[in-house]
């Protein structure tokens, strides 16, 4: 049976030009690019040439990337690093909606003696503006809100709100991990003082990732000892993950438009067809702002764990908000964010595609799913109410 | 994913007895949507008054699914008495165990056969959450159930607690609540455990054969059934008591040590500490 991958939100697969890039690297060309050797000299040029990569995706300057072992880091790093270089601020801004590598680091600011405010979504999951506008103030060191929304694909007007935090004065992180790569970014022509990329959403290998840090945007490093990355971030390069991830940036870049045509219209179809043979099924997200690989689907009355363990009978891969699915009791804190009534957060599904995704795969989900959904409710008692 | 055994993912995939009995005896409803699972139980009985029939209908993940199959498949056929002594426990082993996280899944087929068997018998349809004060609010869980599932789980930790009943689950404000509780419990139950029944003098034959056969019935068969043996009172004479070994007990090349040092020991403990016990083989 054939693996049927769409959930690509949560790590997509290494392609096989990032790996072929790579492999050399962990056998033949093993040297520590700090070495004064050519030996290594030879590694430190490729790493090099990786930076160049990522830095063209995103259309910065390269000595404005450090990399890192992945979004997490870099977020964290983020907020850490802000807050050290602004000790007279004592405020963060961020969503409700954000990855927990942003909301569990704000959060522990607050004992610390940070004011951290979380600002609200509506139904669609998009934020408010008019309450971070109230918010921001002569106080606030950071905001930090996500570029696209992992669980929705919403996708947020980051260069609005970083305009909103320069007007007092704050600095503006964006976590773009899910945004890069599937939406045309420019820092060139942004406001954005720093954004978060991670290598695995992108066809790169995972444990990898970089800081972009908008020259003269002071921050204070996160992990300290070499003088690696140019005393910003400590420690032996990861070289061949960072060049795995220069390869991936490159072909990102190439995909970009694919991204927004073939993978968007692939997508579309998923949710039209879904949403035509499943009743008591809703889209959650901003329709018209939403990343064009996602889809997370809200099927009433239903489960989102048993939804998955039904589908994965037929080698399809998906995710779930659900609570029980991560082991938590609570449906994700996106969906109840939002307001998805609890008819509907339990028995969401997130379906993201990637370009490696193809018509027939569509097809045979749009095939398996609704007699899935029709029997979970049968099963269910307020399935069965429903009828 | 989770972990589960075969015999969930079976009872998930072809669950058994779904639906609804038509004019049922028996109606139990527990859960809700804002929980993440629900459970609706009907049940019918025979002119013997066992179980003949019974469905279920099921909101929620794979564990809920399989937990509720599985009680439909060991009640059916048993007496309500029977049925009423099945836990959450035997639920769970049924399928071969249950992720931890999950066993709250188990425990919310007991609660339907609570209150179904209940809806039998008094006619009124109970709604489980409400007995007793609510301590978590986020899942409507009461004192009772909390008390309920430590005793019968024999849990020690918050986290086990909300594992079992999803109490504490939610915003966590309920913790501190729910550790006095497990402490109430646990007191209780260490208190009665240490307290050693006063032998009651002066019985009267049938006073004593009863005694002897409660102890017998409390005290030794529930460990020698876990093992998969039993044992059965045979004869008093004065202070010699007859019993004989059944199931894997009959042929245990450790049967002496347990007829002196479990069936005896319990019994000069509780009745007389003139009694000696032997075995009918």
């Amino acid at each position: 049976m054939d693996t049927i991958y769409l959930d690509n939100n949560a790590t997509t697969q290494v392609a096989e030009e990032v790996f072929a890039d790579m492999k050399p690297y962990f056998t033949e060309y093993y040297g520590n690019p700090s070495s004064m050797h050519t030996f290594g000299g030879q590694v430190g040029r490729k790493l090099t040439e990786a930076r160049n990569r990522c830095a063209s995706l995103i259309g910065c300057d390269p000595s404005e990337i450090t990399f890192t072992s992945g979004g997490t880091e870099s977020d964290n790093w983020a907020i850490r690093g802000i807050l050290a270089a602004t000790p007279n601020r004592r405020k963060i801004i961020t969503s409700r909606v954000e990855h927990p590598a942003v909301l569990t680091m704000s959060r522990s600011m607050a004992p610390h003696g940070y004011n951290v405010v979380e600002i609200d979504v509506d139904e669609n999951g998009r934020l408010d503006i008019d309450q971070l506008e109230k918010e921001v103030d002569e106080d606030t060191a950071l905001v930090t809100i996500m570029w696209a929304n992992n669980e929705t694909g919403t996708i947020f007007p980051v260069e609005k709100i970083a305009e909103t935090a320069h007007n007092s004065g704050a600095v503006f992180h964006t976590d773009a991990v899910q945004a890069v790569g599937k939406i045309p970014v420019d820092m060139a022509e942004s406001k954005i003082d720093l954004l978060s990329v991670s290598g695995h959403k992108l066809h790169g290998p995972k444990g990898i990732g970089f800081l972009y840090v908008r020259k003269g945007v002071m921050l204070r490093p996160f992990i300290k000892g070499g003088h690696q990355e140019s005393g910003r971030r400590a420690g032996t390069e990861n070289t061949a993950g960072i060049i795995g991830l220069g390869k991936a940036c490159q072909l990102a870049e190439q995909n970009i438009e694919k991204e927004n045509t073939e993978v968007k219209r692939l997508r579309d179809k998923l949710e039209a067809g879904l949403l035509e043979k499943c009743p008591h099924a809703f889209v959650n997200g901003d329709s018209e702002n939403r990343l064009p690989n996602t889809t997370s689907i809200s099927f009433e009355y239903i489960e989102g764990e048993a939804i998955l363990l039904m589908l994965d009978k037929y080698g399809i891969c998906a995710s779930s908000g659900s609570a029980c699915t991560s082991g938590s009791l609570e449906p994700s804190h996106v969906l109840r964010a939002m307001g998805v009534p609890f008819t509907a957060a339990h028995g969401s599904i997130r379906f993201s595609l990637s370009i490696y995704n193809n018509e027939n795969e569509i097809d045979k989900v749009i095939e398996v799913m609704p007699p899935v959904i029709k029997r979970l409710r049968e099963l269910s008692p307020f399935g069965r109410r429903q009828k | 994913m989770w972990d589960y055994a075969e015999k969930v993912k079976e009872h998930f995939l072809n669950p058994r007895n779904v639906g609804e009995v038509e004019n049922p005896d028996g109606v139990g409803e527990v859960g809700s949507l804002a929980c993440g699972d629900a459970l609706k139980l009907t049940f019918k009985l025979d002119d013997e008054g066992k179980i003949e029939d019974v469905k279920f209908q099921t909101f929620g993940c794979a564990s809920a699914i399989a937990s509720s199959s599985a009680l439909t498949e060991l009640i059916k056929g048993k007496t309500l008495e029977e049925a009423e002594s099945i836990t959450n426990r035997d639920i769970a082993d049924f399928l071969g165990g249950l992720p931890d996280e999950k066993m709250h899944c188990s425990v919310m087929g007991k609660e339907a056969l609570e209150a179904a068997i209940e809806n039998y018998r008094t006619g009124e349809t109970v709604t489980h959450e409400m007995e007793g004060d609510v301590v978590c609010t986020c899942f409507g869980i009461t004192d009772h159930e909390i008390e309920e599932v430590v005793r019968d789980n024999n849990l020690e930790t918050v986290e086990q607690v909300t594992n079992y009943c999803k109490a504490g689950g939610g915003c966590g404000g309920c913790t501190g609540e729910i550790e006095k509780i497990i402490q109430r419990v646990r007191g209780e139950k260490k208190e009665s455990g240490e307290q050693k029944p006063k032998r009651p003098k002066n019985l009267t034959n049938i006073q004593k054969i009863q005694l002897i056969q409660e102890i017998i019935n409390e005290q030794v068969r529930p460990s020698l059934k876990a093992d998969g043996g039993d044992l059965d009172l045979i004869d008093v004479v004065g202070d010699d008591v007859i019993v004989a070994f059944r199931g894997m007990c009959a042929n245990c090349k450790m049967a002496e040590l347990t007829l002196t040092d479990v069936v005896q020991a319990k019994l000069r403990e509780y009745v007389s500490e003139d009694i000696n016990v032997y075995e009918k083989k």
